[in-house]
């Protein structure tokens, strides 16, 4: 049985008091916090087993490349992509949408293309596919969802055409939880021969993920959010399109052979990984999935959904309060807002009780505008988080409505 | 009084509290008192980049003084925007542009001035200093 009292002591940070207060940490749908073995690993290898990865003669160089492979392989076996050569590392799920949208890009998208991006994206999911557009003469459309944070099917039927080439989607949003139909959004996207990348950054976090039953042409997330290293994250691809796609940037260790006439490129996934990776960071992701390895993910994902159970009940029983996302089967994230105040001073307020919020646009302004509103406060959670500091989270609103009304 | 007067006395009013309540509950007394600003001047042209609320700061020369208005759809902010414009309103562009703020970290208030503060105390003290600038180049 999952025991969150027993993990928190694997993450030191968890004990640290703010403001003479301890640190209840709500806010890792920005960034979760590393356990202990991942930072004892980048220690130890920035203390006892540092060298450049693939190409050195030399023990430190094997050792670390071993690591780095081994840290792949893992990660290849976590999402269940059937191969390495699926699994390329960047150092975010930011650079590798830009990957895909620049390489697949330049390969397959033409003037008059449409690409279908969901309203709930975040901007990383966005952004980089309307710069796409700009290049190619391609055609954006928004997938819209509604009140609750739902998806409108109807509205993607009738999106996908003849004309569409990708679809790019969230598996949970990042600001309302909602974990969309993928299966189904993937089928249908398939049946119009559009591909679709799906971004996981927040999704696997909360829910088992299987490339190859999802069937998803691209899936994307970061190192960070998943109790990994900051400036790690994984492209896994299907390899019909690596192969296809040109590499997306030169440089030192993804090619084969080099002259001033005529290049040759690595063999996958290498020839995706221009210059000296983070290669440390992609070993410490390689050992934060070992640590998730070693506990009962059902067990903990039931976790997280009893937090978000009891955070909705809390904060609903709250007199103003409106949560925004109420799709069944979201993932932990709690954004809401309290009539009148503005979530920069509930954010402030908490922020002095030791309660760590986010507050601001999310980077999903499409979503704020849905809203009509301009920010919101989020409260994310992960393995690590108790009932206990929900029910201060809640005691927190209640002091900011006390002092700010 | 001068700049430096007025920040004492700010000092001396925030050292008789004892805990951050204390102190946020006043910037939230403090925001209620801010005069009212014009709505004429609500614009986007009035408007502070770089804060998660919104603030507007309107400046105007009379008689050689700078006379600031300002308003805050956030509370806390606004509270903080009214200790500042309690601090340089109706000083010469002179004194404002010479003046070191450093009542905001005697009265514990420090931590609100790093960049990346989403309050924008930061960006509201460059905004107020630009308007010194303006008025000082005329």
């Amino acid at each position: 049985m999952f025991n969150a009292e027993t993990i928190r002591k694997e993450f030191p940070i968890l004990d640290t008091c703010i403001y003479g207060k301890p640190l209840v940490y709500l806010d890792s749908g920005a960034t979760a916090q590393k356990p202990r073995r991942v930072i004892d690993k980048i220690n130890s290898l920035h203390t006892s087993c540092n060298a450049n990865i693939h190409r050195g003669a030399h023990y430190m160089s094997n050792a670390c490349t071993s690591e780095y492979e081994e840290a792949r392989e893992r990660i290849r076996a976590f999402i269940h992509a059937p191969n390495v050569r699926n699994i390329v590392f960047t150092s975010g799920a930011t650079a590798s949408i830009n990957l895909v949208a620049a390489s697949y890009g330049e390969a397959f998208i033409r003037k008059g293309d449409e690409i279908i991006v969901s309203q709930m994206e975040h901007h990383s999911n966005i952004v980089p596919w309307q710069l796409l557009c700009q290049r190619t003469g391609a055609v954006l459309k928004m997938l819209p969802f509604n009140e609750e944070g739902a998806i409108e099917m109807e509205r993607y039927e009738q999106l996908l055409s003849e004309k569409t080439r990708i679809v790019a989607i969230t598996q949970a949003s990042n600001v309302l939880g909602t974990m969309p139909p993928l299966r189904k959004i993937i089928d249908l996207a398939h049946a119009a021969k559009a591909v679709v990348l799906v971004d996981g950054c927040q999704g696997i976090v909360h829910a088992p993920v299987n490339v190859e039953e999802l069937d998803c042409d691209f899936y994307v997330f970061s190192g960070h959010k998943l109790y990994g290293p900051t400036g790690t994250g994984v492209l896994y691809a299907k390899e019909k399109w690596l192969e296809a796609m040109p590499p997306y940037m030169g440089g030192g260790d993804m090619v084969g052979r080099v002259s001033f006439e005529r290049t040759t490129y690595a063999e996958l996934p290498l020839k995706f990984e221009a210059g000296t990776t983070n290669y440390i960071g992609m070993i410490g992701l390689g050992e934060a999935i070992a640590f998730l390895n070693t506990l009962d993910l059902p067990s903990v994902h039931a976790h997280e959904r009893r937090l978000l159970a009891y955070a909705s009940e809390r904060l609903n029983a709250i007199d103003g309060l409106r949560i925004y996302g109420t799709v069944p089967g979201k993932c932990s994230i709690v954004s809401f807002n309290v009539e009148g105040l503005h979530p920069l001073d509930v954010g402030m307020i908490l922020d002095k009780t030791g309660v760590a919020v986010r507050t601001g646009t999310h980077c999903a302004e499409p979503v704020m505008a849905r809203y009509g509103i301009t920010s919101m406060v989020r409260a994310s959670f992960a393995l690590y988080n108790t009932i206990e500091e929900i029910d201060a989270l809640g005691k927190s609103v209640e002091l900011a409505i006390q002092m700010l009304r | 009084m001068t700049i430096n007067e007025i920040q004492e006395e700010i000092i001396d009013e925030f050292s008789s509290f004892d805990d951050w309540m204390d102190k946020y509950n006043y910037l939230i007394e403090l925001s209620k008192e801010l005069p009212i600003m014009d709505n004429a001047y609500k614009t986007e042209s009035y408007l502070i980049q770089g804060c998660q609320s919104r603030v507007w700061i309107h400046a105007e020369l009379q008689n050689g003084k700078i006379r600031y208005t300002a308003d805050s759809d956030a509370i806390i902010a606004k509270g903080l925007i009214a200790l500042l414009v309690r601090v340089l309103d109706n000083h010469s562009p002179e004194e404002i542009l010479n003046t070191d703020l450093y009542f905001i970290d005697k009265i514990g208030m420090k931590e609100n001035l790093t960049p990346t503060r989403a309050n924008g105390l930061l960006s509201m003290i460059k905004q107020m200093k630009m308007y010194a600038l303006a008025f000082k180049n005329r």
